[in-house]
């Protein structure tokens, strides 16, 4: 799965968002919502009528049908990811971004690639770039998705360094579409600011939670692993102004070399400072962006962490705190702690190794995030299957059917 | 053009100075067990304290940032801590909000057992001396009214409340009108033997989701002699009770209370099988309150403290292998303790806080229309000692009563963090006063800690909480945190149940 492809752009233009079409729309109006996917199979539909569409793409070369003065983009090789619904920019160099892919669960909306925290693991690492309409693009695209969409992420970067902009977003998710459940992943920081903590919980927004991360129960260490100092002591009190707004909070923790000793006394710390957290993710290193560049300080294989991992989520499972954990493999794991894993990796970036082949605990399994096949733990090996008991408790517990 | 990693020593502060947070500590095992103001706690080996206290560990130090983020030791760098504290210390304290939440209806003193350790009951069937007339208990409404609470709670005692359940009949239905009225919520409960008990009333009881609370102090040999009926059938009234209350309401609507009396402590094995026994999964290990009757009848039932807390240990002990056996009991005194210990959550438990409940947590509308600010309060006065009498009803208004004189130095003298003896005691955030008490037995609000049952038994029951926690047992731990959630360990650690 691909979120952007280039291809050839018409003519200049002005960036457009759309959402995509394969077949034609009568009603004038909406059809300056949408963004014609041209093929061999949908073009003889339009019976040459593109009045009023907002542009159009094709894996093909230019159509003589096609007016030459709506915004397209051709040639763009393979399209067949794309369908009706969901919602894509074309921009004035070919690029075609995907902003929104209708009938996925995992969608997320990359708010700003700039970030003030530059974590040792970070997996998208922060680009200072020209983002002026960025914000203005997610307003637009919020208008686009489809409204039964069940679940959306913001991400980054840093999404709050949007200041109100990110609020303005947020309330039109509200606005626009309340029937979806809003993740955001900050790091916080910016909720030191009492005033900006309380402008996110007055939006009432009706099913929105922020995924927070903590590495460490003391300040230095904390800011050593997010590479800013004084960001843990923002962080707190950004938790604390947001619990304060009413704002639901997810506490998430990445294990690694730097983070893992402590694991179980920010376990307590957690559980003792921050029971009103809804959630608490504990999870492995994603092989993505810095990872690579401090790989030596940060790569632990996850087998030799699991007795901080099992004092860590004995603490919090006792203290009566929701928690999980993220991107772990069941083999590199205790059986006391497979009920608690999900299978959380998003479903383009996930992927099973020839060991998993034949593992008879697959299918309870998240396997791999793509970029693992390049560097995994030692100990992936097959499973057998599980009793009848064992996968009645673990379907119950990963909500599997 | 990116920018280069900066390694740890960058963010570690240079200056490894400390200043201590407020912190109480007590010997415990080897070591040293540390509690802070907001009831955290970290034990200690005893060279490491000592090196605490020497401000000679190193900031990078494992004890040092356990101590850190265990908030006893701080460096000036993090703000945050104090707010932390601030916002725990608040939370500990919230069961203050809404002041007075449970209003105690002494609907009728009369009734039919005559109980060695009863401070209160008169065995009569003069009606009119001893029932709360209509006017009382409207005029005690409009009290229960005033009470900012969001959420209130009637209970009706006696005597035998059921011997007048047509005044609780009338003011269940004034209460229910009055809360909806206003937007408040109110739950009700009898405080019953159940040997009155019939099918008229459980209807009742039913169609307004009332709980009941009765007695049962174990089995029928112990029960009969602490609860004497003139047919000696009080255990067998109490068990088909219970039995008959269950099918009616379900099965959590009734909760039994044990008094251990001095026959009782012999026999903590059977009575928590007793309980067992009737499908009960919580069991309340009471010792038997010092007032009224039961001060004046002290060779029939007094006992030392110290015999109730071997006592109490034997019992938990019996509760703990049942569990390991597979039997859920919870002991709920240790449920309390433990939250209060392993929680930053206050509990409901009006009989060990600071400020003491009396008068800030709980009333008594005596059936006379006298107010007291608890239930051991109006057993003093049926004893001939008025002094904690808030006062009249008819007489004083709201203000006089839950502001005056008395309630105020209710609440002035039982602040453990200033009472000689508890205020520099580890346990102090986790235990209360009850002046009450105190002067029952020791003759002031503030009373004396090295003399005092309440001290004697609460320290004593918290430390061997400490100590089962920290025994080594896996099975032990999981099971005291399963009762401060309330959830079984197998779903808490969503472990495969058999």
């Amino acid at each position: 799965m691909r979120l952007h492809s280039i291809g050839r752009p018409s003519s200049s233009f002005d960036p457009i968002l759309g959402r995509v079409t394969t077949a034609p729309l009568d009603d004038l109006e909406a059809r300056g919502d949408h963004i014609v996917l041209v093929t061999e199979d949908t073009l003889p539909r339009f019976e040459g009528d593109f009045e009023g569409y907002a542009g159009a793409l094709s894996p093909d070369s230019p159509e003589e049908d096609i007016p030459s003065d709506l915004p397209s983009v051709w040639e763009v090789g393979s399209l067949d990811y794309l369908g009706d619904g969901d919602v894509v920019q074309l921009q004035p160099s070919g690029t075609v971004a995907v902003f929104f892919r209708s009938g996925s669960l995992h969608n997320t909306l990359l708010t700003t690639e700039r970030c003030n925290s530059y974590c040792l693991m970070c997996s998208q690492p922060p680009k200072e770039k020209d983002e002026r309409h960025r914000a203005a693009d997610i307003l637009r695209a919020i208008e686009l998705i489809e409204p039964w969409c069940p679940a959306m992420g913001l991400s980054g970067g840093e999404p709050t360094l949007l200041g109100d902009d990110f609020l303005r977003i947020i309330s039109k998710f509200k606005e626009f579409l309340p029937l979806t459940g809003l993740h955001v992943l900050t790091n916080g920081r910016r909720f030191e600011d009492r005033a900006f903590a309380h402008a996110l919980g007055d939006i009432r927004h009706p099913d929105l939670m922020l995924g927070i991360p903590l590495y460490s129960d003391i300040d230095s260490d904390h800011d050593y692993v997010v590479q800013a100092r004084g960001a843990f002591e923002q962080t707190m009190n950004g938790l604390y102004n947001l619990a304060e707004a009413g704002v639901l909070l997810e506490i998430r923790v990445v294990l690694h070399a730097q983070t893992y000793r402590r694991l179980p006394r920010l376990a307590q710390f957690i559980a003792e400072n921050l029971p009103f957290a809804s959630h608490v993710a504990l999870m492995g290193l994603e092989m993505f962006g810095f990872v690579h560049k401090n790989f030596s300080d940060l790569w632990i294989d996850p087998v030799d962490y699991q007795p901080q991992l099992t004092a860590a989520i004995r603490t919090l499972a006792l203290s009566g705190m929701n928690v999980s954990i993220y991107n772990h493999q069941l083999c590199t794991l205790p059986e006391e702690l497979w009920p608690f894993t999900c299978k959380s990796i998003s479903d383009w970036k996930n992927v099973y190794l020839e060991e998993c082949s034949e593992c008879g605990m697959r299918e309870f399994c998240g396997g791999f995030f793509h970029s693992a096949t390049k560097k995994h733990s030692e100990h992936i090996q097959p499973l057998p299957m599980p009793s009848p008991a064992e996968e009645r408790q673990l379907r119950h517990h990963l909500n599997l059917p | 053009m990116s920018r280069q990693f900066r390694d740890r020593t960058a963010f570690q502060r240079g200056d490894r100075s400390y200043e201590f947070l407020p912190f109480r500590f007590e010997p415990f095992q080897d070591g040293v067990l540390l509690v802070n103001d907001v009831g955290e706690h970290l034990v200690l080996d005893t060279n490491v304290f000592r090196r605490l206290l020497n401000r000679e560990l190193d900031a990078e130090s494992t004890e040092y940032k356990d101590l850190k983020a265990k908030h006893f030791i701080w460096n000036g760098d993090t703000p945050s801590t104090l707010r932390i504290l601030a916002t725990k210390q608040r939370t500990r304290r919230s069961f203050l909000d809404g002041f007075v939440r449970l209003h105690i209806f002494v609907v009728s003193l009369r009734c039919e057992h005559s109980c060695h350790y009863c401070q209160v009951s008169r065995v009569t069937t003069n009606k009119s001396q001893f029932d709360m007339s209509v006017e009382t208990a409207d005029r005690a409404l409009d009290l229960v009214f005033r009470s900012p609470a969001k959420t209130l709670k009637i209970e009706f005692q006696g005597g035998e409340p059921l011997l007048n359940f047509e005044l609780i009949r009338h003011i269940v239905l004034r209460a229910e009108e009055r809360a909806e009225r206003v937007g408040k919520d109110i739950r009700f409960v009898v405080a019953t033997n159940l040997a009155l008990i019939d099918d008229d009333i459980l209807g009742f009881l039913r169609d307004h989701g009332m709980f009941v609370s009765t007695s049962l102090d174990g089995p029928a040999f112990i029960h009969n002699k602490n609860r004497p009926r003139p047919e000696n059938d009080s255990h067998q009234r109490a068990v088909d009770g219970i039995r008959r209350v269950r099918d009616f309401l379900g099965p959590d609507a009734v909760s039994a209370l044990m008094t251990t009396s001095r026959l009782s402590l012999d026999h903590p094995i059977e009575i928590v099988d007793e309980y067992v026994k009737h499908g009960f999964d919580h069991i309340f290990l009471r010792p038997i309150s010092p007032y009224g009757f039961a001060i004046r009848t002290q060779r029939h039932t007094g006992y030392e403290v110290d015999l109730f807390i071997e006592f109490y240990k034997k019992a938990l002990d019996h509760i703990i292998d049942l569990n390991r056996q597979g039997r859920a009991m919870t002991e709920v005194y240790a449920q309390i303790l433990l939250t209060k210990i392993l929680t930053p959550f206050p509990t409901g438990y009006v009989d060990l806080q600071s400020p003491a409940g009396a008068a800030t947590g709980v009333v008594v509308y005596n059936y006379d229309g006298d107010v007291y600010a608890s239930d051991e309060s109006r057993m003093l006065a049926e004893m001939g000692d008025q002094s904690l009498r808030l006062g009249n009803i008819h007489a004083d208004s709201y203000e006089d009563l839950f502001g005056g004189e008395l309630a105020r130095r209710l609440v002035d003298e039982s602040v453990v963090e200033s009472l000689p003896g508890c205020s520099d005691c580890a346990f102090q955030p986790y235990c209360g006063a009850d002046p009450v008490e105190n002067y029952a037995t020791q003759g002031s609000f503030e009373g004396h800690r090295p003399t005092s049952a309440f001290h004697r038994r609460n320290y004593a029951l918290i430390k061997h909480l400490f100590g089962l926690y920290y025994s080594g047992d896996t099975f032990v731990q999981d099971l005291l945190w399963s009762w401060v959630q309330n959830r079984s360990p197998e779903d808490l650690l969503r472990r495969r149940t058999a």
